[in-house]
């Protein structure tokens, strides 16, 4: 009976407030839990001072803050900071933590890479997708793949990466919804075919909640247009719902630049089916 | 079986579910029968943490439009945290001006994103004319007020909804409280200059486009 509601940990304003000067010094400190949290509250707060970069990359072969598991806290609030600053000078650090032992770690790496959209890191992540659908198989007891295979294929996909389309077309036929749909996002990036596109809109029926969001989600970033009605009337939070048509609009408005005055028909049947979704006794 | 032993039947049966299924579908089945007496318990279903139930709830409840108001209301302060968040969203549905103050605080204070984004949108869409006439003209001085605060919110999807509030005020007083219409132009056209976010700043273009 209890589903949680996404908006219990997508929406935390409440944070302590901090300064930058003592995030920083926070993050360079001995207390580890201070330091895990500055290491998010920068990049929650897109501090982009040097000063504040310079001590995240540091953060990244961070040795002192590990669990019983063998994973590393520090290093992935770093690594999620550092991709939401958007300085290239992380590229290289990010690109070393490719190898950490921590799947996390890993993750969180190759997202921030994704998010940088510097070029130089795709054949170190194309080597992540060595071994191709067997190598990527669910593992017992796991509740990870060997690879952080959503991750990597969408930030292939992101930066435009075409050699890497035989590698990720294969993930299509992956057991897990969510590599199939990260493959389908990425294969409509780097092809434009529509036919990945409509997979993704038929993901928005899914039975579990999980996957219409992720769906959702996918839609946004590829931004296709013919998705708008069928995201409006999906199940799922009204929030996500918004941010999927956010990304079609800007989407749409990054080809058709307005004359500076009047919207374009398509631009206003979004924006109507956004108010739509600003009623009333939504989720 | 009369009447009123079947609706008994339908709020048992929401009463007594026993699963996030049974739940959802006993809810479903009572918010579609439209029954005035059920309208405590669906307004109840907003504090299970059930989101699938509390969306058919809600809906359930709006559908009674003023009838349910005084409930909510009354109801509100008692709630948890979501069940007072899925009674805003439904006051703001309603458009009723007895919720003012309550979508006002909301709007202002309240710390969920989804809470601020109904409540602006609903003081942009309130009926006014159930406004006792004397108390018009401040009441929507004071939305306005609240909407140019709302409009500097950190996150987008609330100056979105801002927005849309806006123009929504700013129609409703077009013959009404026209220096105020114009005010509320004067101040998109202002936000238009500053805005950084690309479907915010789209959305007043178009608030702008609409008004003129």
């Amino acid at each position: 009976m209890l589903q949680p509601s996404l908006e219990n940990y997508v929406e935390t304003d409440n944070s302590e407030s901090l300064t930058v000067e003592q995030a920083i010094a926070n993050l360079k400190g001995n207390d580890q839990g201070l330091r895990y949290y500055a290491a998010w509250w920068l990049g929650k707060f897109r501090v982009r001072e040097p000063l504040a970069i310079d001590a995240l990359i540091a953060a990244l072969e961070d040795q002192d803050n590990q669990t019983e598991l063998g994973g590393y806290p520090l290093r992935r609030n770093a690594a999620r900071a550092l991709g939401k600053l958007g300085d290239h000078r992380a590229v290289p650090a990010l690109i070393n933590c490719l190898d950490c032992s921590d799947f996390y770690v890993r993750e969180a790496a190759v997202r921030s890479l994704g998010m940088l959209g510097d070029r130089a890191c795709i054949p170190k992540l194309i080597k992540l997708l060595d071994g191709g659908l067997e190598a990527a198989q669910p593992i017992l007891g796991s509740p990870h793949l060997a690879q952080p295979y959503n991750a990597v294929i969408e930030a292939l996909g992101e930066l435009g990466a075409t050699e890497a389309i035989d590698l990720i077309e294969v993930f299509l036929e992956h057991p897990n919804e969510l590599e199939q749909y990260a493959a389908a996002r990425a294969m409509y990036q780097l092809t434009q075919n529509p036919t990945y596109a409509e997979r993704l809109i038929k993901a928005l029926k899914a039975d579990q909640v999980l996957l219409r969001r992720a769906a959702l989600s996918d839609l946004g970033a590829i931004g296709y247009l013919p998705a708008a009605d069928a995201i409006a009337q999906t199940s799922a939070e009204n929030n996500l719902k918004l941010l999927a048509l956010k990304g079609i609009l800007e989407h749409h408005l990054e080809n058709h630049p307005t004359d500076g005055c009047y919207l374009s028909e398509t631009a206003i049947k979004i924006i109507n089916l956004m108010d739509g979704l600003q009623e009333r006794y939504d989720s | 079986m009369t009447n009123t032993t079947r609706e008994q039947e339908l709020i048992r049966a929401v009463k007594e579910a026993d699963s996030a299924y049974s739940l959802v579908k006993a809810v479903r089945i009572l918010a579609n029968a439209h029954i005035e007496a059920a309208i405590p318990t669906l307004i109840a279903v907003f504090s299970y943490n059930n989101p699938g139930a509390a969306e058919l709830a809600a809906g359930g409840v709006v559908r009674f439009g003023k009838t349910a108001v005084a409930q909510l209301l009354n109801l509100i302060d008692d709630y948890n945290y979501g069940g007072r968040a899925w009674a805003i969203r439904a006051l703001s549905g309603i458009g009723d001006p007895r919720a003012f103050d309550t979508l006002i605080e909301a709007a202002e204070t309240d710390f969920s994103m989804s809470v601020r984004r109904a409540a602006t949108k609903g003081l942009g869409s309130l009926d006014w004319e159930d406004m006792p006439k004397d108390k018009i003209p401040a009441a929507q001085e004071q939305a306005f007020k609240t909407l140019l605060l709302t409009c500097q919110d950190t996150e987008w999807v609330v100056r979105y909804s801002s927005v849309v509030g806006l123009q929504g005020l700013a129609t409703a007083v077009v013959v009404t409280y026209p220096d105020l219409a114009e005010t509320i132009k004067t101040h998109l056209a202002q936000m238009f200059k500053t805005e950084t976010d690309v479907t915010v700043g789209t959305r007043i273009q178009l608030a702008i486009q609409q008004l003129a």
